[in-house]
């Protein structure tokens, strides 16, 4: 049962995914060329509301339908890793176009290139597990 | 904006592209209920999971984890492939993405010319750059989705749990994260891209 709400939230980011055109390999293209404001006005919309709403939660201490109140764990700060790992991501981000959320979506789609994508990212995740001891973090 | 009670009139409604607003704080709503249902957002954790599920704990302890805790993810992400379908099914719009003219310009100068360039023509994937039918199409794909796999993984996060739900949180390491994002963005797009189109 609670995992068909999950599914649900999911059909929905779905949906909100493909009407937004976020999962549009061009939209990314545009967004990197700095020659549209729209990606940039989701993106700039989602954290500004975002972060009205977790103020919100946590201001009136509301609780979650697990009974615990809203949290995130901080992630040690640690520039080179951020940056570096950052820096990988946006690479392939704007080869592929998409970043794993949509990759989701565009499966759905019936794009099956992005199988492929999703392989190399498998693949990435595998050695990144393998190497991450050699690397800063 | 007429009020519309139509089913049909509704229906057209939902299928116009959205404007950014309307998406972006649809997403904060999607941000909403995972977070009320006790669950943070992010995806790029179920490539982790699926690692796991493929035997990978066996070659890194990194991907001994407890995957019944990860159940609801892969519902998630199962439910945004449906959602994927049910979008190309019922809600697409009546026209190809509308990208700015700079860049459709920019992209048929390197010969990726919009929407051709995908071949169903909504201008979601470029189908003529990323694609099974050439080595370099084949070597794209696997190549820029093994750097979002390693990037998303060594950084902990992709867009959803950095610049979504980190960034909700005002936690530095993701802005940092999102920094590197557009460095990466950037440094592709501008310098490498052109010689690989």
């Amino acid at each position: 049962m609670k995992n068909i709400s999950f599914l649900s939230v999911g059909i929905l980011f779905g949906i909100i995914m493909t009407k937004s055109e976020a999962i549009s390999w061009f939209r990314i293209h545009e967004m990197f060329r700095f020659e549209s404001f729209h990606m940039y006005g989701i993106i700039g919309t989602a954290v500004i509301f975002g972060a009205a709403i977790i103020w919100v939660m946590k201001k009136f201490k509301m609780k979650t339908l697990r009974g615990t109140f809203v949290s995130y764990t901080p992630m040690k700060l640690n520039l080179p890793r951020h940056l570096l790992a950052g820096t990988a991501f946006g690479l392939g981000w704007a080869i592929t176009g998409c970043c794993p959320g949509p990759m989701y979506v565009l499966l759905g789609h019936g794009y099956w290139i992005i199988a492929l994508v999703m392989a190399g990212a498998l693949l990435g995740t595998f050695t990144y597990g393998v190497v991450k001891d050699k690397l800063p973090h | 904006m007429e009020l519309v009670t139509n089913p049909q009139t509704i229906l057209d409604f939902i299928r116009q592209p959205w404007h950014w607003a309307v998406s972006g704080i649809a997403i904060s709503a999607i941000l909403f209920l995972l977070t009320w249902m006790g669950r943070s957002f992010g995806v790029s954790t179920t490539f982790k999971s699926a690692c796991t599920v493929l035997g990978a704990g066996k070659v890194s302890s990194f991907f001994k984890m407890d995957l019944k805790e990860e159940f609801w993810r892969f519902a998630f992400v199962i439910g945004a492939l449906l959602g994927g379908m049910i979008a190309a099914s019922f809600l697409s719009s009546p026209d190809p993405v509308a990208i700015s003219e700079a860049t459709q310009t920019h992209l048929s100068e390197v010969g990726l010319v919009y929407p051709a360039s995908d071949n169903t023509g909504r201008g979601f994937v470029p189908t003529s750059f990323l694609n099974f039918s050439s080595i370099k199409g084949i070597l794209l794909a696997i190549g820029g989705g093994f750097l979002v796999g390693f990037g998303a993984r060594y950084g902990d996060g992709c867009t959803s749990g950095h610049a979504i739900s980190g960034l909700s949180h005002l936690q530095l390491p993701s802005l940092i994260t999102v920094i590197g994002f557009f460095m990466g963005g950037l440094l592709m797009t501008h310098l490498i891209l052109p010689l690989l189109f």
